[in-house]
């Protein structure tokens, strides 16, 4: 990750709303997009606001909820605390971009068939934290999912679908 | 076709309503238990599972029509304050800034809802909104907000419910009480005195509960666009005939030309009836600037203006024979309900729940400088009982008595409050199931009470609690279905997914009544302007009014169907049965033909079958009821509370969705674990103002926090209820859930509890008073 003193705009730093905006551009979903935005906005909002990726949702803006989950470099983070600029040069998945074609990735399977997702507010944060979880640690313990997960709340409270979900993929053969 | 009108009552939070109800031929006759059903009563995924783990489900919050513009609301830092000045010329000027919305351009636009003008002088809560700026962006609108200059007179301010009643300020200095108009309200049924003096044992009991925030993962608000003809709002809301209604009133519209839309909420918990005032916002703005405008709430906004459970005080006395005969109860329970104007039924089970001649219930709502408090998931009934079964529990142990024992016996089996029979009470059933899974009859036990040995930290217990609430629903609610020419179905009607699962239970409903697979059938909902009427989802009848409409709905269309069959294979109609998309001759057994290869033959004509929510049973209550065990430990080192299984056992009819029923099941046991043990706002009291209106230092459950949870199922339909046999499941498992947590607690630490959430620091207090 790119130190964000030393990002492309750092140098002004002009009156509120008077801000240069900054020509950028994100690798998001395997899909290279060119755009223009203040240094200022999340992450977050140049995928919902610029490029119409509304899957990552926001509940909290300010790191609490988890509802924005995206995967930078495959790690899953908190795109509300994440500035744009600072992603240049990096992978970014949304959950838009987790399936293969019509090909369901298994842990959207997992999801479905468990219901693990209620109003589904919180569910593209949900879904690609287990994502993250699983590609570090294929076959996790319930602490391990526990700990993994804990980060994205749910309020509906699917959590025990949400475990189920996680035990069945953890227990998958390899 | 002509109509017949009726009247019936229905019942919503506790609240009964005399209903007119239009109906259109008539309901098919229940599905009774041993009706033939392939689909429902089977587990099924939802089918709008997909959008949800795609991202491709649209919120209120994801609209971007084209040239969207963006909201955002300045509010009152103060408890109580008088606007003296205010200058908005430089934030209009700020760059990207549309307009710039107060009293001083808007100060005569009203929210319909509540009768009152929405940019007031007088700011009588923090949050209460001062202006509402929109912008090309967001960062241009939060900008636009510092601009703004307020100047404020600061006024005397109150938030504590005891100095609101006693001796503290106005909360508004138009009113002449903090008390709210026709309160205390004061319920009475036989002789309390009489009850008391006849008593061998009478407990006192003080119970607090907190005001819990929704926090909904979808804040409040709405995306709205008007094109010079329709307004169309995309609304976050549990109501979109009410959004409809309200905008329309407000912004002066015809009803026609207002459009409301919800595909996809993120929840709401009873928080989002109506439009709100984001949500009118919104379409003011749209509607005014010819643009399409988005007015989200923030997470702070959400949880200063839009709504948390009301915080309660209770106090009991509750008198019992020594045999353990009830002989009198008496509640006193006061509502801090904020801003708000209505009071949640505290003293519902008190009334009801258990058999007891004497019964006095005082219910007190008082006003103070905090925002409306809106319904929470069984509002008052959570609250109430707390309460209640905290001070059975006393009382059972001032009795000497096994608390379900004391349950036991004084079990009610008609509705005393009304003098009339309940269609039917399951919670002996429950009591007996649930204990059994629980494992009650060892809860004493020293190798269950203590599992690291006594001299260890940890100290386990056992408790319970009885659930009872309404979820009967009722008319009117509308729906239709068509038949397509290929044999697939569509069923529309207008009510709304807050995430409950409604389209796949409706699309099971209409499933076995139009006898095709699942994958035949799409439910379309959400849209006011092509769906038909359907209530407000809350109260825990959606499905038992919507459901029963879609069924007759479905009815309808396949007896249509059989008539074409009829008509094209000269067979009987009422020889002819659907099964799996295919007519067969049920005399001679052959197979006629698929439905498909029939409707094609109609030259473009769709079979249409409307159906309507019928009226309630009259002279009988209905209600859902059941109980939960819990099972806590306690670490009474650190003070931490850790609830380990919960045994959950309800009746709410015929259960269309076992995988759905059992989320809504774990959902609500989780929130109500959330109000035992952590969920609570904060008011700092010197300045009136709240200290956590975040998901930082507001804490709700995490996945870490969830206990195995056992759901017991009394499946079978209460077939005077309505057409399905099905009763609402949304509120029931939320409702005993605090309650049997504090009464495990209580038994784990041998302290009465009497105060949630219970917070370590709480049970290392209790933990210093002499145990018993």
């Amino acid at each position: 990750m790119s130190d964000p003193a030393s990002g492309p705009s750092a140098a002004a730093v002009p009156a509120a709303g008077m801000v240069d905006r900054v020509r950028i551009q994100l690798t998001v979903n395997e899909t290279a997009y060119s755009l223009s935005v203040e240094p200022r906005r999340t992450l977050l909002d140049a995928l919902r606001d610029d490029l119409r990726l509304t899957g990552a949702k926001p509940g909290c803006n300010m790191g609490n909820c988890g509802a924005c989950t995206i995967l930078l470099d495959g790690e899953a983070v908190y795109s509300c605390l994440q500035l744009a600029v600072e992603c240049v040069g990096h992978t970014i998945t949304t959950i838009e971009g987790l399936a293969q074609g019509d090909q369901l990735d298994p842990v959207q399977r997992a999801f479905i068939e468990h219901d693990a997702l209620q109003c589904g507010f919180c569910t593209p944060g949900q879904v690609l934290a287990l994502k993250s979880l699983l590609a570090r640690n294929p076959h996790p313990t319930d602490e391990e999912i526990e700990r993994g997960m804990a980060g994205n709340l749910c309020r509906c409270g699917a959590y025990p679908k949400i475990l189920a979900a996680a035990r069945a993929l953890a227990s998958r053969p390899d | 076709m002509s109509i017949r009108i009726v009247t019936t009552h229905t019942e919503f939070e506790g609240r009964v309503y005399e209903q007119r109800v239009v109906m259109e031929g008539e309901e098919p006759p229940v599905w009774g238990p041993d009706a033939e059903l392939a689909v429902v009563g089977t587990p099924q995924p939802r089918v709008d599972a997909q959008e949800r783990v795609t991202g491709a489900a649209d919120y209120a919050y994801d609209m971007q029509p084209a040239g969207l513009l963006t909201a955002a609301g300045l509010r009152s830092p103060h408890a109580h304050a008088r606007i003296t000045r205010l200058d908005t010329t430089a934030a209009e000027a700020a760059p990207g800034v549309r307009a710039v919305f107060s009293r001083n351009n808007a100060a005569d636009f009203q929210n319909p809802n509540r009768d009152a003008t929405i940019f007031a002088d007088e700011l009588l809560y923090q949050g209460a909104l001062v202006a509402v700026v929109v912008a090309e962006s967001r960062e241009q609108a939060n900008d636009a907000l510092r601009l703004i200059h307020v100047e404020y007179e600061p006024l005397p301010f109150v938030v504590d419910p005891d100095q609101a009643l006693g001796t503290g300020p106005l909360a508004a200095t138009t009113k002449a009480s903090n008390i709210l108009e026709e309160y205390p309200k004061t319920y009475e049924r036989g002789d309390v005195d009489a009850g008391m003096a006849s008593a061998d044992e009478i407990v006192e009991v003080h119970v607090e509960t907190p005001a819990c925030l929704h926090n909904s993962m979808e804040t409040h608000g709405a995306t709205a666009e008007w094109d010079g003809r329709m307004l169309t709002i995309w609304s976050s809301t549990q109501d979109l005939f009410g959004v409809r209604r309200q905008v329309a009133t407000a912004l002066g519209l015809r009803q026609n030309q207002v459009r409301a839309v919800k595909q996809y909420m993120g929840g709401g918990f009873g928080s989002k009836f109506g439009a709100h005032d984001s949500g009118l916002l919104a379409a003011y703005a749209a509607h005014r600037l010819g643009a399409p405008v988005k007015y989200m709430l923030t997470r702070e906004e959400e949880n200063l203006c839009a709504g948390y459970r009301s915080p309660s005080i209770q106090t009991f006395r509750a008198g019992a024979k020594r045999d353990g005969t009830l002989t009198a109860l008496d509640q006193r329970s006061v509502a801090s309900i904020g801003q708000g104007a209505w009071m949640p039924p505290v003293a519902m089970a008190t009334k009801e729940m258990y058999l007891c001649p004497n019964v006095r219930a005082v219910d007190v709502a008082v006003q103070t400088n905090l925002g409306p408090f809106a319904s929470f998931r069984a509002p008052g009934a959570v609250e109430g009982t707390v309460g209640l079964e905290i001070t059975l529990d006393r009382l059972a142990n001032a009795l000497g008595m096994d608390p379900l024992a004391f349950r036991r016996q004084n079990y009610a089996a008609e509705h005393q409050d009304l003098n009339r029979p309940y269609a039917r009470k399951l919670v002996l059933e429950a009591y007996e199931q649930g204990a059994e899974a629980i494992g009650w009859g060892t809860r004493n036990l020293d190798v269950r009470r203590y599992p690291n040995g006594k001299g260890g930290m940890l100290r386990r217990g056992v408790g319970m609690a009885s659930q009872m609430w309404g979820g009967d629903g009722g008319p009117p609610a509308q729906a239709s279905a068509k038949l397509l020419p290929d044999g697939t179905a569509v069923i529309l009607t207008g009510t709304q997914d807050i995430g409950t699962g409604t389209r796949t239970v409706l699309a099971q409903i209409a499933a076995d009544e139009l006898s095709l697979p699942l994958d035949h059938i799409r439910v379309e909902l959400g849209d006011t302007e092509f769906g038909l009427y359907s209530p407000p989802s809350g109260g825990s009848v959606t499905l038992s009014s919507v459901g029963p409409a879609v069924r007759m709905a479905a009815t309808e269309a396949r007896k249509q169907a059989l008539e074409v069959i009829a008509h094209l294979t000269e067979a009987p109609t009422d020889a002819i049965e659907l099964r799996g998309g295919t007519a067969y001759n049920r005399e001679t057994g052959k197979e006629l033909g698929t439905l498909a290869s029939f409707l094609e033959q109609l030259d473009g004509h769709e079979i249409s079958g409307k159906g309507m929510r019928g009226p309630n049973a009259e002279n009988m209550t209905v209600r859902t009821f059941g109980a939960q065990f819990a099972e806590v430990e306690v670490d009474i080192g650190t003070g931490q509370v850790r609830v380990v299984r919960v045994v959950a056992c309800h009746d709410c009819g015929r259960i269309v969705n076992p995988l759905t029923f059992s989320s809504q099941i774990e959902g609500g046991i989780i929130q109500g674990l959330g109000m035992a043990l952590m969920e609570q706002r904060i008011v700092d009291e010197r300045f009136g103002t709240v200290m956590n209106a975040n998901l930082e230092d507001y804490t709700v459950p995490t996945i870490r926090d969830i206990p195995q949870i056992d759901i017991i199922l009394l499946d079978s339909p209460v077939v005077q209820a309505n057409t399905i046999g099905t009763l609402g499941a949304g509120e029931p498992p939320i409702i005993p859930a605090p309650a049997a947590i504090a009464n495990a607690v209580a038994h784990a630490i041998s302290r009465p509890v009497s105060a949630l959430p219970l917070t370590p620091a709480r049970i290392l207090d209790l933990l210093r008073e002499p145990a018993q």
